[in-house]
């Protein structure tokens, strides 16, 4: 397990990015090294259980998260301002494994799947792989992180299930360029569709309601092709090949 | 002043009484790089069945105002495996007092399970958990009827030589009947208490959030209720009592040993801070000198 340490960082800002996702970033000293598909657990003031949260960036000593206000901890959250302090338990989980990447990846984001997987994007193209994105969503108004891809040059394919935006349909219905190994992250039946469908090597980043977070309560436990395993600890990403559909 | 934190539990010298709870602390090994193990009086490792099992279906774990509920139903990797690997494991890391917990589904299962416990050099106490509320025909049903618990006291005790605990249920009208016949069965020690058999729904979906329809109900939200009866087992019973439910911080451990606890057991708050068990024994001092108190066993039962 990696050394997970309880920091308290500041709130530097947590703004809409639409009606209900918000972009939020966190500064301080003994910033923790996260790597893609890593979590943190936040305290949220009056919640008792923290929130887990997958990492979508880090830069410049901060770390930047994006969620969705999808109940009352998420809210309290959001009316969070620049300047309050956040506590979190970080590094969580096992990452994503880029070196499962021989030339070119292929990311099927979901939603706000999209946000873990930038973070990813960014790592394989710094070590010099080609990187490919198509992201789903339910709108054309949940559509988020389109620029921020652009911003590191990758042209995310957008498909809308109702076709409000980009192309109608799930991701799976979209046109994939060539590819070795891909990774997702969003709702299950969507990574269950691309596990099952899509043949290279590929890794899936799980979702499930955590206790402690850090693998001791196994209170996330799922049952997968090497035996029960924790999502917090043993995951949150398993290559394709583990996971029972 | 130097302050003495050491207390007695069944003829046990623990450093401190504080012990992580069953099911919040895995098998000790899961914490075992976070902080230095060695500052716990005790650890209560995760509840263990004769067989492995892989617990209840997900989701686990629902919230409640200052407290969550659990329904993880006893997933563990069975007692060979507690006995060979992971008390030998804990014993690499930890010097101080482990204490395995013991569940089953027939007085022949506790009993084939607490032989297996007894051979095993490192486990220093047994804990009998007979109050597990998250699966059926076993764990909770022992622990809610006294004729039910002096049974399976008793065929445990009659194959160890371990000080053996019983864990017992919040979840009876009269515990105090419970714990006697506990007692009166061969129990060295109790501890108290166990979740309290809850539920949540799910409003948007309509249905329950945990997938086992209820769990068990942990955190500061039922302190005073274990507090309670804590008070009331220790004043009825001559063994000693561990204390268990919603405790949170030094306070909260002072105020249980006042009540009658010779030891303190932390659950809910592990979930929320890995580190809580560390930070609970770095302020006790600071707590006891605030209070006046210089030896902590001075308080046991002094309500």
């Amino acid at each position: 397990m990696p050394n997970i340490s309880k920091i308290s960082l500041e709130i530097c800002s947590n703004l809409p990015l639409n009606r209900n996702c918000y972009r939020l970033e966190l500064c301080g000293d003994g910033l923790p090294v996260l790597k893609p598909g890593q979590f943190v657990q936040l305290d949220i003031p009056g919640k008792y259980l923290r929130r887990p949260i997958s990492v979508h960036d880090t830069y410049d000593g901060r770390i930047v998260l994006i969620y969705k206000t999808v109940g009352e901890g998420t809210k309290i959250l959001s009316q969070m301002v620049p300047g309050q302090s956040l506590e979190l338990l970080a590094p969580l989980g096992k990452g994503f494994s880029p070196e499962l990447c021989r030339d070119s990846a292929l990311l099927f984001g979901g939603g706000l799947g999209s946000a873990p997987l930038f973070f990813l994007a960014k790592r394989l193209l710094a070590d010099g792989k080609r990187v490919h994105s198509i992201l789903g969503f339910n709108t054309a108004g949940d559509v988020v992180l389109t620029d921020a891809y652009r911003a590191i040059g990758i042209e995310p394919e957008i498909v809308t299930l109702d076709g409000s935006f980009g192309r109608k349909g799930f991701v799976t219905d979209a046109p994939r360029p060539d590819f070795d190994c891909f990774y997702t992250c969003g709702p299950l039946p969507m990574m269950r569709a691309v596990c099952l469908s899509v043949e290279a090597h590929g890794e899936a980043s799980m979702e499930e309601r955590m206790g402690c977070g850090a693998g001791f309560c196994y209170g996330c436990t799922i049952q997968t092709h090497l035996g029960p395993a924790r999502v917090c600890a043993d995951g949150p990403v398993f290559r394709k090949e583990d996971l029972i559909w | 002043m130097v302050r003495d934190l050491s207390t007695e539990f069944c003829g046990i010298r623990l450093k401190n009484p504080v012990v992580p709870a069953s099911g919040t602390f895995g098998f000790g090994l899961e914490l075992a790089d976070l902080f230095d193990l060695n500052v716990l009086g005790g650890i209560s490792l995760k509840g263990t069945t004769l067989e492995p099992r892989i617990g209840n279906p997900t989701p686990r774990i629902a919230e409640c105002s200052s407290g969550l509920l659990n329904s993880v139903g006893l997933q563990n990797p069975g007692i060979q495996v507690l006995t060979e690997q992971k008390v030998p494991a804990l014993r690499m890391r930890y010097s101080g007092c482990i204490i395995a917990n013991i569940s089953g589904f027939s007085v022949d299962e506790y009993r084939e399970c607490c032989r297996a416990a007894d051979t095993c050099d490192g486990i220093d106490i047994i804990e009998l958990n007979i109050s597990c509320p998250n699966v059926h025909g076993g764990g909770m049903a022992f622990g809610t009827d006294a004729k039910a618990a002096a049974e399976v006291t008793a065929a445990t005790r009659a194959v160890t030589h371990k000080p053996l605990v019983v864990k017992l249920s919040p979840n009876v009208n009269d515990i105090v009947s419970i714990a006697l016949a506990c007692q009166d069965a061969g129990a060295d020690g109790l501890c108290l208490v166990n979740t309290l058999l809850g539920m949540r729904i799910d409003i948007k979906t309509r249905k329950p959030i945990l997938a086992n329809r209820t769990g068990g109900i942990s955190g500061p939200a039922i302190f005073p209720l274990a507090l309670r009866m804590v008070n009331q087992v220790a004043k009825a019973c001559s063994v000693p009592v561990m204390g268990c439910g919603g405790v949170c911080r030094a306070e909260d451990v002072i105020e249980m040993m006042m009540a009658g606890a010779r030891a303190v057991q932390i659950g809910s708050e592990n979930l929320r801070n890995p580190f809580a068990c560390k930070e609970i024994v770095e302020t006790l001092t600071g707590v006891m000198e605030e209070l006046g108190i210089e030896r902590l066993s001075d308080i046991i039962g002094c309500v």
